[in-house]
């Protein structure tokens, strides 16, 4: 009323002019991400993958494809099915993660980064090839063990196959801790 | 323009003997035109490279009103991006619609954009720093400003779009609307000064006339940026409403001269603001006067964009209403003021100048209470609560 709306408006533009602007120069900046993102490139370890199949069970939309083959090693020295074909179709993925809730061995993470738009979709599925090779940064999703770690996929190194898994169970006082504590 | 309107200039006055200097004796006779051409190629310029300086900032500022960084990638801090956008501009397809009026059409840019560069011609941009002193420099500006709305109605008329005659005729209404609390206004600071000439306006205030006149720089103030359609009065092109108003049907670089006019008035705007209320390039020593008047002219642009960034657009009756039932009685509460202090006062010393502004700082205040309650302003706050709505269920019910 009498103008006072419009001064206040005014003194209310004027203290934006002086903050910080929340402007992310993307191709210089990131936006930080948590550590728990679901991002678009798994990161699967094909030392830790027996070829169960149990992520192909339960995606829900029925893009990853495996193939084994039943190794010819005796069941005394380790014996694992090899993997023929690893693929997933990250077109139609959701980005639900229950494929790397699923994975029994911990070979299967929810990778951390959100730059692999594509302009056609065949181009999105990521063959084993790529998945193979791939630089590992995990996300942290569905895995205490590397949250535990303090890791970041963001900033932190890439982790190889030994360094992602569960390697023992945790005693009754972790647990109880993790779980009932807090 | 005939050289001899320019003879009293001290800038043609160093360029014509630079070139009479130059010229072998057989061509003296055109020195004079050479000089004139020069002096208005120099002022020509001066609208081409402010009103890209004054895109980039207004962008700039606006984006930082808004948290963002506004264009920052081309050139250093941005600068170049007006250069990028004319490029863009240019590269585009130029379309004409079939039912559009060709030569009409084609025209009306160049009328919209030719006024903007006639007025920077009065412009005392320093002491001895203008192109032409007219002395009927108010009434030029008036006249040649409202030329404008003549390209603007070509431009809407002739496209053969209804949202764009719906701008154009928005434009003509804002312009009828707003030029009479523009002038009345303006009535008031010759009322004070005397004279019609802007260098004697600027030489004769003894202090910045937003000082002595208040109101009468809201008034100004408020219809200029009404009738150089910037928001909060934008409703020639409101995007919401009509496409984009007058220039729906243009591209290219026919829209780029668009909004080369629209931003240079802008300029142009707050240059008079500058000269007339701000006591132009009058200024402490200690800087020139061009620096001066450049400050002003930046805090001026500045509040512009400022209620650019804050208001939002208001409706086409609200643009009316304001313009006749609040903006008309105030300029003539300005312009009897005035006048009344002018008969008792004739020759203020600075006593009188402290009681003229200390008045007419209360006269403003006053009148805009009085007026704003007048117009039917409501107090929500102190409205009285709503009955609460009867309990049938625990009434009796015979």
């Amino acid at each position: 009323m009498y103008g006072i709306g419009i001064a206040k408006g005014l003194i209310v533009t004027l203290k934006n002019l002086f903050r910080t602007p929340s402007t992310v120069q993307y191709p210089e900046e990131r936006v930080e991400q948590h550590s728990r993102f679901r991002g678009q490139e798994f990161s699967w370890y094909e030392e830790r993958c027996t070829g169960c199949a149990s992520c192909a069970k339960y995606c829900p939309l029925g893009i990853i494809e495996i193939v084994t083959d039943p190794s010819k090693q005796a069941m005394a020295d380790g014996d694992k099915y090899a993997i023929e074909k690893f693929d997933i179709d990250i077109g139609r993925c959701m980005y639900c993660g229950l494929c790397v809730e699923a994975c029994p061995y911990d070979a299967l993470f929810m990778g951390s980064g959100f730059e692999r738009a594509r302009y056609t979709r065949s181009e999105l599925f990521i063959p084993m090839e790529e998945l193979k090779n791939a630089t590992k940064r995990p996300s942290t999703w569905f895995r205490p063990q590397l949250e535990d770690k303090g890791y970041d996929p963001q900033s932190g190194q890439p982790l190889g196959w030994k360094e992602v898994g569960r390697h023992e169970a945790p005693d009754y006082e972790a647990m109880r801790r993790r779980w009932a504590d807090r | 323009m005939s050289p001899t309107v320019l003879e009293t200039n001290a800038l043609y006055q160093n360029i014509y003997s630079l070139i009479s200097w130059v010229l072998p004796d057989s061509l003296s006779g055109i020195a004079g035109y050479v000089a004139g051409l020069a002096i208005v190629l120099f002022v020509a310029n001066i609208v081409l490279v402010i009103t890209p300086l004054f895109i980039w900032f207004e962008r700039r500022i606006l984006g930082r009103f808004q948290q963002r960084l506004g264009p920052n990638r081309w050139g250093p801090f941005g600068l170049l991006q007006p250069i990028a956008d004319a490029i863009k501009l240019i590269i585009k397809e130029d379309i004409i619609p079939r039912g559009a009026d060709r030569p009409v059409f084609n025209a009306a840019p160049v009328i919209l954009f030719m006024p903007v560069m006639l007025m920077i011609a009065v412009i005392p941009f320093g002491t001895q720093f203008y192109l032409v002193d007219l002395n009927v420099g108010v009434l030029y500006i008036i006249a040649v400003g409202t030329l404008e709305t003549i390209g603007i109605f070509m431009a809407g008329w002739a496209s053969g779009n209804r949202y764009a005659l719906m701008g154009a005729v928005r434009s003509v209404a804002m312009l009828v609307s707003y030029e009479v609390p523009l002038v009345m206004s303006l009535a008031a600071v010759l009322l004070w000064t005397g004279s019609m000439s802007l260098v004697d306006i600027v030489d004769k205030q003894p202090v910045p006339l937003i000082l002595l006149q208040p109101l009468g720089f809201f008034v100004f103030i408020t219809a200029t940026i009404a009738e150089m359609n910037r928001a909060p009065f934008d409703l020639i092109e409101a995007e919401s409403e009509i496409v984009a108003g007058y220039h729906t049907e243009y591209s290219g670089m026919k829209f780029g001269v668009f909004q080369l006019a629209e931003f240079a008035s802008v300029v142009v705007g707050a240059g008079f603001i500058t000269a007339i209320f701000l006591k132009g390039a009058a200024g402490w020593a200690f800087l020139p006067s061009p620096v001066w008047f450049s400050l002003k002219w930046l805090a001026v642009i500045f509040c512009i964009i400022w209620i650019r960034a804050t208001l939002p657009r208001v409706r086409v009756d609200q643009v009316m209403a304001f313009a006749w039932k609040f903006l008309l009685p105030l300029s003539a509460i300005n312009l009897i003021a005035i006048a009344v202090e002018i008969v008792l006062w004739p020759s203020p010393g600075s006593t009188e100048l402290w009681i003229i502004g200390l008045a007419n700082f209360a006269i403003a205040g006053i009148a805009i209470f009085a007026l704003a309650t007048a117009l039917g302003h409501r107090n929500f706050s102190a409205r009285e609560p709503q009955r609460p709505i009867r309990n049938i269920v625990s009434e009796k019910v015979i």
